[in-house]
């Protein structure tokens, strides 16, 4: 059952030199229980499109075109009270990034949580909900005393996974996961995924896992769509990104994180800079940076086109993509990219 | 789920107790927290002189004449004590300027009234409008604070820029124009002190939840479905609270000066005494001069009470800001 339908969707910011076009003409799918996982780096829109789900926007935020469909609800259409009452954690709930923050410092986390499931369930008692906070700390691997503790007292680790019970204790459709264990170190990472994955799993809810972490999302999601400057350019379950990219960005990414089974296996950068999302104008926004780029690349913006079976690309030279993928090993192709970037910036300063 | 149903039977016991020790740990976390305070009081000599003075004149205050409490014709004393021995305005001398003797501890005013009894009662008036109208401005401003921050925009700017305006305002005019055309009353200088005083806590706070607005936790809230109105006086408003208290201390001593100041020019509450007005009575009667014991007392208690309650409120911002506890 498709839970979540985003549809052309185009979310800009308004600022003093115009739209800055974060999120444009998105398009997303979501079965109920699946895990997405949003790639890209800072700035390539993947927050801002997770986060206009729940309208959880600054105030400069506006959805200029497309549609958000929530299981049969129009989410764009929705007043800010029935957002507030039908969909923010009823329905869908969020994991941040930086949990010790998250919690208000003056209340204890306990309480936190009891407020969070009164607010939204009136009929529930303060002792059942206290009740379900205990069993959430019990089963995400907390000491359940410890829901009397405020924020400060506990650790980096426990504060995510005091979260993480503050966004499972409604049992949420959707969790919305923003880059949820990058303040943490790599072994907690690890543990902390795999609790958000068993209790997913448990209350079947489907996920919109955040990261700029190619290997969390591969070993975690089924879906993988990668940002890159406002669009998402490639998206395919997570075995034909890692396995069968067709995105030279994609291919790129790739080429950045080590590998720990190839020992000589130099790192591959890429170079140059995210684009400007300020009128950007025509054209594929990947191309200056993009080895192979051709004169269509820069003036026309290419069109989703699907690769069998859920593989959306959005390149003009996707249908070439087994020779792309084998110069994209090559460090020579992207370096000779770098002296171009070199050449352009120096251009620019004239 | 529910994990274990096995130990079904055990629970409403464990249940109880888990109340139990949950209220206790509630009134341990209460008690550590004033125990904090008193640790801190202890290594401050000021705060505890302001806390006595502070409690001496509360004592004073409340024991001054006794206090009854009428329903139609039927009365009773909620409080029979009475420490000033005469009524403020009977005449209790014949001999008017007398210096203190055995009698009249501070001597007579020009009419023959006990001034000793008069500064006893005064102090009554004194705390009413101190607390009061400390009270009432700090209510209004933190609430301007929080709601414009908040909101920003238009709100902010009409209301910040009525804070500015009353910036503009200098008291005592204001105060006197005030009380001149809506007649002088005790409500009337409590809303002239209340007019100009709630702006400095305004802004105060406004700055305050401006950077409180931006922190995580209320990004978290508003994900939770959170209105605005809990955002701001749910989860906002405790993260300031320490601010507010200490604006609240040093409002009530401003408080106590401006009702001096207005009482002092003739345009205190008439038919009570207060601390400015006795000072007044003796300039209205040409006597600031001659007779030191009617003036003294009452600006000795005026300066006392004020001195107290900043002290009281420097130790609090050492509560409210760590920092400062080490700069001794």
């Amino acid at each position: 059952m498709t839970l979540l339908t985003i549809d052309g969707l185009q979310m800009y910011y308004r600022s003093d030199d115009g739209y800055v076009r974060a999120a444009d003409d998105i398009n997303l799918e979501l079965e109920s229980g699946q895990t997405l996982g949003l790639v890209g780096e800072s700035g390539s829109g993947k927050t801002t499109i997770a986060r206009s789900i729940i309208r959880l926007l600054p105030d400069n935020a506006e959805v200029i075109d497309g549609s958000i469909d929530f299981d049969g609800t129009e989410v764009t259409d929705l007043s800010d009270r029935e957002l507030r009452k039908q969909i923010r954690w009823r329905e869908v709930s969020m994991i941040p990034q930086n949990a010790m923050n998250g919690f208000d410092p003056v209340y204890t986390v306990g309480q936190q949580i009891v407020q969070a499931i009164r607010y939204h369930e009136k009929e529930t008692s303060k002792r059942e909900a206290r009740d379900r906070a205990r069993d959430l700390f019990d089963e995400l691997g907390i000491e359940p005393d410890r829901i009397d503790d405020y924020p400060h007292q506990f650790s980096g680790g426990m504060a995510q996974r005091a979260m993480i019970a503050l966004a499972l204790c409604l049992e949420p459709r959707l969790i919305l996961a923003d880059e949820p264990t990058t303040a943490l170190d790599v072994v907690i990472q690890d543990r902390i995924l795999q609790t958000i994955k068993r209790m997913q799993a448990e209350i079947d809810s489907a996920m919109i896992l955040i990261t700029h972490d190619i290997s969390v999302v591969s070993e975690t999601a089924d879906r993988i769509a990668v940002c890159y400057g406002g669009r998402i350019v490639e998206q395919a379950d997570s075995a034909t990104i890692i396995k069968n990219p067709r995105h030279p960005y994609t291919l790129g990414l790739r080429n950045a994180f080590p590998d720990i089974g190839d020992e000589d296996d130099d790192l591959i950068s890429i170079p140059g800079t995210p684009p400007e999302l300020v009128d950007p104008g025509e054209g594929c926004r990947f191309a200056p940076r993009c080895p192979f780029a051709e004169e269509e690349c820069w003036e026309e913006t290419p069109k989703p086109e699907e690769y069998g079976d859920g593989h959306i690309v959005r390149c003009h030279r996707a249908d070439e993509a087994d020779l792309l993928r084998e110069q994209a090993t090559e460090k020579a192709t992207w370096d000779g990219m770098r002296d171009k970037v070199r050449q352009s910036i120096s251009r620019g300063e004239d | 789920m529910s994990h274990d149903t096995t130990t079904e039977g055990t629970d409403t016991a464990s249940e109880g107790a888990d109340t139990i020790s949950r209220r206790r740990l509630r009134w341990e976390r209460r008690l550590a927290a004033l125990r904090n305070w008193a640790g801190i009081l202890k290594a401050d000599r000021l705060g505890q002189i302001g806390i006595a003075i502070l409690a001496f004149f509360l004592f004073v205050g409340i024991f001054a004449r006794p206090i009854t409490v009428e329903f139609g014709s039927a009365w009773f004393q909620i409080q029979p004590f009475s420490l000033a021995p005469h009524e403020s305005s009977a005449r209790v001398a014949d001999e008017s300027l007398a210096p203190p003797s055995r009698e009249h501890p501070l001597g007579t005013t020009s009419l023959g009234r006990d001034v000793y009894s008069q500064v006893i009662i005064g102090t009554r008036v004194t705390l009413i409008v101190g607390t009061i109208a400390a009270f009432m401005a700090v209510f209004i401003g933190a609430n301007v604070g929080i709601i414009s921050a908040y909101y920003g925009g238009w709100t902010e700017d009409i209301l910040m820029r009525i804070t500015d305006v009353v910036y503009g305002v200098p008291f005592l005019p204001f105060a006197i124009a005030l009380v001149f055309i809506l007649g002088a009353s005790l409500v009337n200088v409590i809303a002239a002190i209340v007019l100009i005083l709630w702006r400095g806590t305004a802004r105060v706070v406004r700055s305050q939840v401006l950077s409180h607005k931006q922190r995580p936790y209320v990004e978290s809230a508003r994900a939770i479905g959170a209105s605005d109105f809990r955002i701001m006086y749910v989860q906002i408003m405790p993260n300031v609270l320490p601010l507010i208290t200490l604006y609240a201390a040093f409002a009530v001593a401003w408080a106590v000066i401006a009702e001096a100041s207005l009482s002092f020019l003739g345009l205190g509450p008439p038919g009570m005494i207060s601390w400015g007005e006795i000072i007044y009575d003796a300039r209205s009667a040409g006597a600031l001069r001659e007779a030191w014991w009617w003036v003294f007392p009452a600006g000795v208690c005026i300066m006392l009470f004020v001195m107290s309650v900043f002290f009281i409120g420097r130790s609090l911002e050492k509560v409210v800001n760590p920092d400062l506890r080490h700069t001794q």
